[in-house]
């Protein structure tokens, strides 16, 4: 074999390792995004039911209640235009607070209540995940837009 | 007046930078040898310089200045006096000051450096200007740190809670040390863009610069990982999470780059794709502190923040990226020659190395930077999850560490497959068996624990198989030991510490357990052959927070092991809740308990969590960061006499 032949070896595998790479992105990576979604949007029944989103929003005041096994919770999220009741089972962040941002992740089960897996956690009080300002901001511009 | 200084001294670093940028940059165009002198003093006084306005602002911490606008909204008088100085870089306007005072140091370092021939050292002390002047314009438009407030206010808003932690004392100043030390060998490749000139001795002299970056930035890495571990009492010790992603990239591209620098130095080939690797892993460091301060991405790093910010360093990251790749395209003719070699050959196994660890790098840059782009087009609000990461990474990194193990015995320019196999086989078959016995072992096998365990002794043996090769042989063992190079006992160091992280990970993965409790007083919960008894709840009484602590026994197999102390506190000063976890920490598993809510007056929710081997994950971090300091302190680099000026 050629020198020249030889190379073409290398460059072969090479090759190999970044098409393996490409494929091995194509089909894990449509799997794992995970779309958030407004109560708004959740209201409308456009969310498709069992597949997991991040839903943002306030945690409406005085909704927070805490089930007798002290570990689940129940609460509603709301961007001031709907309302998304949700369960939750597991520590809730130090930060989570009612009247304050909040986005969290699960599924929406057939009863309408969001069965969240994840709270996620913010690590400053004034800080607003943009998940959360942003359906907000939307259901204000919508209202606008109402009237 | 002492944060006008400060102010003042920021203002003069601005233009310190802007001449040291421009001048010796010139001076080398144009043979000036006066306007080259320029450089080592003027990166020396732009180091003071910073160093002065850092001062400052420390001694307004220390002070409780709270006419600073940034004293008054991250710092209190009762907060003890360390977390009021590392609260200088707690938060945005002073992290950058930490950032660019890295920055110059590093840029002060280089000037040190006699090895370097005058024109060259000129042009890397410019580059180095030049990114500071950047960076300066920006932290004096933008971010401010010694903006007044008035009126001055009485008391500061305090600390974010989180942050007042030993973890904060060594994380961002490590990790800021390793993310901006990559400049120095960005600057190295630039130089040597800009005079066409790449020898040997350009990437000799920049690797240990790298070496050392990339110690830091390791080290960085592990820490902020330790420290989400205890301190989020969540027991994870990593989330995949844009922020940790942001401190990943440079490392995976600084891991490539100082495994193909070592190819330029040996044998001078692979010279462009090591200029690029120097681009690269600058670039996604800037990309990392764009990603960290503008706030564009939900994180659970995410702090509030200005995103008019992000668009400055979003500019800034566009010019260097831009500039350097057009400088690129223009010499990189200049870049060719090296060396012939083999399809079986170092050379050849470090290529399809830094080949697997770019593509990694880029699918973690992906997955990062996606649900930006997919947000940018309006497709909606996304984010890629964890188990994105993980499918991809793992079967990346299989081929890595497989080849990593082969690599060293591998011979520079060529190797015969049958000798190579005929050494490895033997160690080869004790891993597969190894692994499945380990994964058997455990309880509950699976594929995974098998092909990590496996790997994890692949490691192990290849190690002891390379360090036996080097003790055996002709002249007393004494003799031998001398002889190994330090650059030799970095590599075999840091690709043990990889063996002793996948050991890490393998277990705590399969063999971790947790449970969310509701547990009476008195009464006690049971988990993996731990029982955790709650004694009482207390409360207790810090310098600057109320807290309820719990007493939990933790025993096992009848005996007192540890009386563990979760917290669950309440700074005062902003009201905020944190939870503070306990640990009793082994080598082989730490015992976890972090305080939940109360259920009523005399019922506590616990989380215990049991994590096996966890220790070795920051253990193997740690060998890494060694090996680093050890290929760093390689003689070679010391021995080396000054190189020669082009004529």
């Amino acid at each position: 074999m050629k020198t020249r032949h030889k190379r073409f070896i290398l460059i072969g595998v090479v090759l190999a390792l970044l098409a393996g790479a490409a494929a091995l992105v194509l089909n894990t990576f449509s799997d794992n995004i995970v779309f958030f979604q407004t109560p708004s949007e959740v209201a409308t029944g456009k969310v498709p039911q069992g597949r997991t989103f991040r839903l943002g929003g306030m945690v409406v005041a005085g909704s927070l209640v805490r089930e007798a096994d002290g570990l689940s919770s129940r609460f509603a999220i709301t961007d001031t235009a709907k309302i998304v009741p949700v369960r939750f089972t597991g520590a809730l962040p130090d930060l989570f607070k009612e009247g304050k941002g909040a986005v969290a992740q699960g599924k929406l089960g057939p009863d309408g209540v969001f069965v969240a897996t994840e709270v996620l956690a913010k690590h400053d009080e004034n800080y607003m995940p943009p998940e959360a300002k942003d359906a907000v901001d939307r259901a204000h511009a919508t209202a606008k837009t109402l009237k | 007046m002492i944060p006008e200084l400060g102010h003042f001294a920021l203002i003069l670093t601005l233009l310190v930078a802007t001449v040291l940028g421009i001048l010796p940059l010139l001076g080398a165009q144009r043979n000036d040898a006066a306007l080259m002198a320029l450089a080592r003093p003027a990166a020396r006084l732009l180091f003071m310089l910073v160093l002065v306005s850092f001062g400052c602002l420390t001694w307004a911490f220390v002070a409780n200045d709270f006419s600073v606008t940034y004293v008054a909204s991250h710092s209190h008088s009762q907060l003890p006096l360390v977390y009021r100085i590392t609260a200088v870089w707690g938060s945005h306007e002073g992290s950058l000051l930490l950032w660019g005072l890295m920055l110059t140091g590093w840029t002060a370092a280089v000037s040190f450096s006699r090895r370097l021939p005058d024109v060259f050292n000129a042009r890397v002390l410019a580059v180095l200007g030049l990114v500071a002047a950047g960076f300066f314009a920006f932290l004096l438009l933008t971010s401010n740190p010694f903006e007044r407030l008035l009126p001055a206010a009485l008391e500061g808003e305090d600390l974010n809670p989180l942050l007042q932690d030993p973890g904060m004392v060594a994380h961002p100043p490590l990790l800021y040390m390793g993310y901006v030390g990559f400049s120095v060998a960005f600057a190295f490749s630039i130089a040597a863009l800009i005079g066409g000139q790449f020898d040997a001795a350009w990437a000799r002299l920049s690797r240990p610069w790298t070496l050392v970056a990339w110690l830091f930035l390791t080290l960085g890495i592990a820490l902020g990982s330790g420290w989400a571990y205890y301190e989020l009492g969540w027991g994870g010790w990593w989330f995949w999470d844009p922020v940790e992603n942001a401190s990943f990239m440079p490392w995976l591209a600084g891991t490539a780059l100082i495994h193909s620098l070592s190819v330029t130095e040996k044998r001078g080939a692979f010279k462009s794709w090591t200029v690029l690797l120097a681009i690269a892993a600058f670039s996604l460091s800037l990309l990392g502190t764009f990603l960290v301060r503008s706030g564009v991405l939900t994180s659970v790093h995410a702090f509030a923040a200005d995103p008019k910010r992000g668009i400055f360093i979003l500019a800034l990251l566009i010019f260097v990226v831009g500039g350097s790749l057009c400088l690129y395209a223009w010499r990189a003719a200049k870049l060719s020659g090296g060396g012939k070699f083999a399809n079986l050959s170092r050379e050849s196994m470090l290529l399809i190395n830094n080949v697997l660890l770019a593509v990694v790098a880029a699918t973690v840059l992906l997955g990062t930077l996606y649900p930006l782009l997919a947000d940018a087009l309006h497709m909606g609000k996304l984010s890629v999850g964890p188990p994105y990461f993980e499918a991809v990474f793992v079967p990346l990194m299989v081929p890595v560490v497989l080849l990593m193990v082969v690599a060293p015995f591998v011979r520079w320019r060529g190797h015969e497959l049958p000798a190579l196999v005929k050494k490895l086989l033997p160690a080869l078959g004790a891993s597969l068996l190894i692994g499945g016995a380990g994964a058997w072992a455990t309880g509950t096998p699976s594929w995974r624990t098998a092909l990590g365990l496996a790997l994890a002794a692949w490691v192990l043996l290849g190690s002891a198989q390379l360090l036996w090769g080097r003790l055996t042989g002709q002249g007393t063992l004494m003799a031998r030991l001398g002889a190994i190079p330090g650059s030799w006992w970095g590599m075999w160091l840091a690709h043990l510490g990889i063996g002793v992280f996948i050991i890490g990970v393998s277990l705590v993965k399969t063999m971790e357990a947790n449970v969310d409790v509701a547990v009476k007083l008195g009464e006690s919960a049971e988990l993996r052959g731990y029982t955790f008894t709650l004694d009482k709840v207390v409360e207790a009484q810090g310098p600057n927070y109320t807290a309820m602590r719990g007493v939990v026994r933790v025993s096992h197999d009848g005996q007192t092991i540890n009386v563990l102390h979760p917290e669950k506190r309440i700074y005062t000063a902003r009201q905020m809740p944190m939870t503070e976890a306990s640990i009793d920490a082994g080598i082989f598993r730490d015992v976890y308990v972090s305080l939940g809510e109360p259920v009523d007056a005399s019922t506590w929710v616990l989380r215990l969590y049991y994590k096996p081997m966890v220790r070795w994950i920051w253990a193997g971090c740690l060998l890494m960061a060694l090996g680093g300091l050890c290929a760093a302190l390689d003689a070679r680099y010391r021995k080396l006499a000054k190189i020669k000026a082009p004529a």
